[in-house]
C-alpha cells in the first residue's frame, strides 16, 4: 500500500527529527506560563484553564506547519510521487494522517499534566480529552491544508498562522464550549466541524500541491 | 509497446515562451538527447514528458510509466542511503531490484552512509539507481552526467544500453556527451522571447 508507506515514512521522520515533541513541549509551556501569569488563584485557574488548554492546543498545532509540505516539495519528493501516478489528494490525505499521528495522541497525553498544573477537575478533563480526540484531526487537517497553500512562499510560517487561526475559530468555539456544556451538543457540533475539515482537506491541499508544481 | 511522442509541443513558463513546435517520436529501444543553452527549456521538456507540467500547445503521448531523475535527489537526508532508496523501491514494489541497481551505479559501499554526507555526484548516482531499480520503461534523465566522474558516466551508459536492449526508452537532457545507441539529437533553440 503506497499510502501506508508514505504515512509510515512521515511519522518516522517527525519522530526522528524530534519535531513531534516540539508541539507537546510548547503546549505544556503555554499551560505553565499561564499558571504563572494568573497567579495561584485555584478557582480562577480552574474556571479559565480549559479554554487556555484549547488555545495552547491550537497554537501547538500551528508550530510544524512550515515543515509539513515544503521540505518534500523542495527535495523533489512530491514530484517523484506525482511521476509515479499517486494523486495529489492521496498524498495530502497521507500527510494529514501522518501529521495527526505525530501530534494528536501526544497532545492528548500531555493534557493530563497540563490539567494538573491548571487545577482542572476530573469532569472537565474528561471533556477536554474528548474534545481533543474529536477536534485534533481538524487541527491536523487545517495544518496540512495551510502548509500546502503556503509551500514555497517567503515567510510561510507567519502567513500560515494568519491563514489558519481564523479558520480554526469554529474548532475553538465548540471545543472550549463543550467544557461547560453537559448536554454534549457542543461536542456533536465539534464533530461536525472536524468531519467537514478532515473531509475537505485532502482536496484543498491536493489542489494546492498541484498548483505549486510549476 | 513503449512509445513517447511529442507533436508540435510548446512550453510557456512564467509568461515566457520557452520553445514551440517541438516534435519527437521515440519507440522501444530508442533514445533522444535534448541539447540547448541554459534556459532553453530542457528541464521543462522533461517535466512535460513526465506529466508534471502541462504543455502550452501540442500533444504529448506516453505509452508506459516514466521514471525521472532530475536535480532533486528526493531522498531523506537523515536516512542511510540504503534505507532512503528502499523507501522508493518499496513504493514501486521493486525491493528485489534495488541491490542490483545500486551495484550498477557503484553505490553498494555507500548504503550505510547518511544521504546528507554524500557528494553531489554520489547523490546523482543514487537518483539514477532509483530510476534503474524502477521498472518504468521510459527513463527521463535531466543532466544525468552532472557531477559524475568518467567511471560513473560509463556505468550510466551501460545501464542505458541494458535498458534499451530490454525495450526501454531513454530521453536525456545534457550538455556533456552521453553515448547512447539509436539516439536522436533534439536541439532546443532559444526563442526570441526566451533570449530577450
Amino acid at each position: 500500500m503506497p499510502v501506508l508507506s508514505l504515512i509510515r515514512r512521515d511519522v518516522a521522520q517527525a519522530w526522528r527529527a524530534g519535531g513531534a515533541m516540539l508541539p507537546v513541549m510548547f503546549f505544556l509551556l503555554v499551560a505553565t506560563l499561564f499558571a504563572f501569569a494568573v497567579g495561584p488563584d485555584a478557582q480562577l485557574l480552574a474556571r479559565t484553564g480549559g479554554g487556555v488548554l484549547w488555545m495552547a492546543a491550537l497554537l501547538a498545532a500551528l508550530l510544524p506547519v512550515d515543515r509539513l509540505i515544503e521540505p518534500d516539495r523542495l527535495n523533489g519528493v512530491l514530484d517523484q510521487l506525482a511521476v509515479r501516478g499517486h494523486s495529489d489528494e492521496s498524498v495530502a490525505a497521507a500527510k494529514l494522517v501522518a501529521h495527526w499521528l505525530s501530534f494528536g495522541p501526544t497532545l492528548m497525553l500531555s493534557a493530563l499534566p497540563a490539567a494538573a498544573l491548571l487545577r482542572i477537575d476530573a469532569g472537565t478533563l474528561v471533556r477536554i480529552e474528548a474534545g481533543l480526540a474529536i477536534g485534533s484531526p481538524a487541527l491536523a487537517a487545517l495544518g496540512v491544508t495551510v502548509s500546502a497553500l503556503t509551500a514555497g512562499l517567503r515567510g510561510a510560517g507567519a502567513l500560515g498562522g494568519l491563514l489558519m487561526l481564523p479558520i480554526a475559530v469554529p474548532v475553538l468555539i465548540f471545543g472550549a464550549g463543550a467544557l461547560g456544556d453537559g448536554s454534549g451538543s457542543a461536542l456533536k457540533l465539534l464533530g461536525a466541524v472536524s468531519l467537514l475539515l478532515v473531509a475537505g482537506a485532502p482536496f484543498a491541499a491536493g489542489a494546492a500541491l498541484r498548483a505549486a508544481r510549476t | 509497446m513503449t512509445t513517447l511522442r511529442f507533436d508540435d509541443v510548446a512550453c510557456v513558463r512564467g509568461g515566457r515562451l520557452l520553445f514551440e513546435g517541438v516534435s519527437l517520436a521515440l519507440g522501444a529501444r530508442e533514445a533522444a538527447i535534448v541539447t540547448g543553452p541554459n534556459g532553453a527549456g530542457k528541464s521543462s521538456l522533461l517535466r512535460i514528458a513526465a506529466g508534471l507540467l502541462e504543455a502550452a500547445a501540442g500533444r504529448v503521448t506516453r505509452n508506459g510509466a516514466a521514471a525521472l531523475a532530475d536535480e532533486n535527489a528526493a531522498l531523506d537526508r537523515e536516512l542511510p542511503l540504503g534505507s532512503a532508496l528502499r523507501f522508493w523501491a518499496r513504493l514501486d514494489g521493486r525491493e528485489d531490484a534495488l541491490p542490483e541497481a545500486m551495484a550498477a551505479m557503484g553505490l553498494v559501499h555507500l548504503a550505510p552512509v547518511p544521504v546528507r554526507m554524500l557528494s553531489t555526484g554520489q547523490r546523482k548516482r543514487a537518483a539514477l539507481a532509483r530510476v534503474i531499480a524502477s521498472d518504468a520503461p521510459v527513463w527521463l534523465l535531466d543532466e544525468p552526467t552532472n557531477g559524475l566522474d568518467s567511471e560513473a558516466i560509463g556505468r550510466l551508459e551501460r545501464a542505458c544500453a541494458t535498458h534499451q536492449a530490454a525495450g526501454g526508452i531513454v530521453l536525456a537532457a545534457t550538455h556533456q556527451g552521453l553515448r547512447l545507441s539509436k539516439v536522436q539529437i533534439l536541439p532546443l533553440a532559444p526563442t526570441r522571447d526566451a533570449g530577450a
